[in-house]
């Protein structure tokens, strides 16, 4: 059951747990954190789960693999970096157990 | 065949291969709602051979549609294949109402594929960042206000007219930073575009004159801009950006009219359409007037209900499997939107207006994929701001005549709209 911390733009934290094979999407859905909306329904369609790994946990997670749909649609995301993901995308397994995410301005 | 009349014609009783849901007669009568339900029960990807828009196919159903959508490498919007409307300016149908257009060299990146469209959308897409948003909040807000101010209460108006289209060009009009008296002149071009001779146009002549007069006015925004300080309107944008300060003058007026055209009549539609559903469901309308809080939900599912573009089309780069049918290279693929919003596999209660549905973003009037509306949330932005200053304004806006519908099969929405306002 890992536990995952969404950190909001003001700073707020969340801290979640769910059930191992959950993604990123699901942990912030389902716990209704504010600045994540998967509008898509979490099938890497829309770009409205951008989040930012904590650069710790960038290795465990990886980044989004160039040339694929979930970097395609990050391009165009608001504030685009290097430790962008789709949350929908990000698998949390019990070795993601205690993974940051921040959650950007704004989702569009 | 066209339905001019909107006679009521046994869907179930046209044998399947002569079903065309490309006549735009079925869209101005609103019997097309009948025709995308039996196709996605016995024919969900449909072929129609001579159609309206020529031979074309169909797909009805929210998870096809989403396939086709987020497959941009299979399946191009690039203009010179025939763009994304099955009648758009660059289709090669020889049914079609559009032939004869004349080339302007109009270029979007809509109608792009990667990676120049990629490179396009990165330029405009920030104009519409969570910042900028907050930022043109209050001025929205101000302005519509105003505009709902000036209202006569209690007398018969045109809520097309005096509403849905003054607060959508007001909202471009701030966009572009453009001469606020001027401001009707956007409205009227982006009509141009999506017009043709006898539909809005008296001639292809006429078409290409009052775009030329577009180009013009734009250019000379541009020349005062380029170079100078630098501001938050897009066409200061658009000017100050490496990416786009040297664009050809073809491509910097198509992306411009994308965004006036993307901006207007989509969100025209939508503000007029949500007034209609909550006069067809007066228990929603109660439920809103109840508790204004639930106007956040509210807007996306009238994004949903309207669905203000019917469909998005593509053309197949390659052969293709789409729900069991073998699509060829060179096909073109109308992805029906305003099918998909009712596909009650994927939503529940589908044909059902309600403002408080769970996950009412889950539709497909924006689209998916690379392509999906750059502007989405300044849509929702325009419609929750309208309805906050509504509701603290009147009890109710109530249409009282047949609103009148558009005769077209890309453009879902309504030429006229007579309503009364009554005050609080």
């Amino acid at each position: 059951m890992p536990k995952v911390t969404f950190i909001g733009h003001n700073g707020a934290e969340h801290v979640v747990t769910v059930a191992s094979g959950a993604t990123g999407r699901d942990a912030a859905i389902n716990n209704d954190i504010p600045g994540i909306d998967g509008d898509c329904g979490g099938v890497c369609a829309c770009a409205t789960c951008h989040v930012y790994v904590d650069p710790a946990w960038l290795d465990k997670t990886g980044r989004a693999v160039a040339g694929e749909m979930e970097a395609e649609l990050l391009q165009f995301a608001e504030d685009f970096r290097e430790t962008s993901r789709l949350a929908c995308q990000i698998t949390l397994t019990d070795d993601l157990d205690g993974l940051v995410l921040r959650i950007p301005a704004g989702q569009h | 065949m066209p339905v001019k009349e909107a006679i009521k014609v046994d869907v179930n009783k046209i044998p399947l291969d002569e079903i065309d849901v490309s006549n735009p007669y079925l869209f101005q009568n609103d019997t097309i709602g009948e025709y995308f339900k039996r196709l996605r029960k016995e024919d969900p990807v449909h072929y129609c051979a001579k159609g309206h828009s020529g031979a074309y196919w169909s797909v009805t159903k929210f998870n096809d549609i989403m396939r086709v959508d987020t497959d941009h490498k299979t399946f191009s919007s690039d203009s010179a294949r025939g763009g994304i409307a099955l009648d758009g300016p660059g289709a090669r149908s020889e049914s079609s109402s559009r032939s004869g257009a004349p080339d302007m060299g109009l270029t979007m990146f809509i109608a792009m594929d990667p990676p120049k469209h990629d490179e396009q959308r990165k330029v405009v897409s920030p104009i519409v960042a969570p910042h900028n948003l907050e930022t043109l909040e209050p001025i929205i807000r101000e302005r519509a206000a105003a505009i709902l101010d000036s209202l006569p209460v209690g007398e018969e108006i045109d809520w097309v007219d005096k509403v849905s289209i003054e607060l959508t060009t007001m909202t471009l009009a701030t966009l572009f930073d453009f001469p606020w008296e001027e401001r009707r002149k956007l409205t009227r071009w982006s009509d141009v575009v999506t017009s043709s001779p006898g539909n809005g146009v008296d001639s292809w002549e006429q078409w290409q004159r009052e775009l030329t007069e577009c180009a013009m006015y734009f250019k000379e925004l541009w020349d005062q801009r380029v170079g100078g300080e630098q501001k938050h309107d897009l066409i200061s944008i658009l000017a100050g950006s490496p990416a786009t300060s040297n664009m050809p003058f073809g491509e910097f007026l198509g992306n411009l009219l994308l965004l006036i055209v993307g901006g207007n009549d989509t969100t025209r539609n939508s503000i007029t359409g949500g007034v209609l559903a909550l006069n067809q469901n007066p228990k929603e309308y109660a439920k809103l007037m109840n508790d204004p809080g639930l106007i956040t939900d509210m807007v996306p599912e009238i994004i949903r209900w309207q669905t203000p573009l019917s469909h998005m089309r593509r053309t197949a780069v390659r052969d293709a499997e789409v729900g069991g049918k073998k699509i060829r290279e060179g096909d073109k693929v109308a992805m029906w939107y305003l099918s998909g919003n009712r596909d009650s596999e994927v939503i529940e209660r589908a044909d059902e207006f309600l403002i408080d549905r769970k996950n009412p973003r889950h539709h497909v009037s924006f689209g998916f994929g690379i392509h999906r509306c750059v502007g989405n949330r300044l849509a929702e932005l325009q419609l929750r701001i309208i309805w906050e200053e509504i509701v603290t304004r009147f009890r109710k806006v109530e249409v009282v005549g047949e609103p009148v519908r558009s005769l077209s099969n890309l453009i879902h929405g309504f030429t006229r709209m007579p309503v009364i306002l009554h005050a609080l």
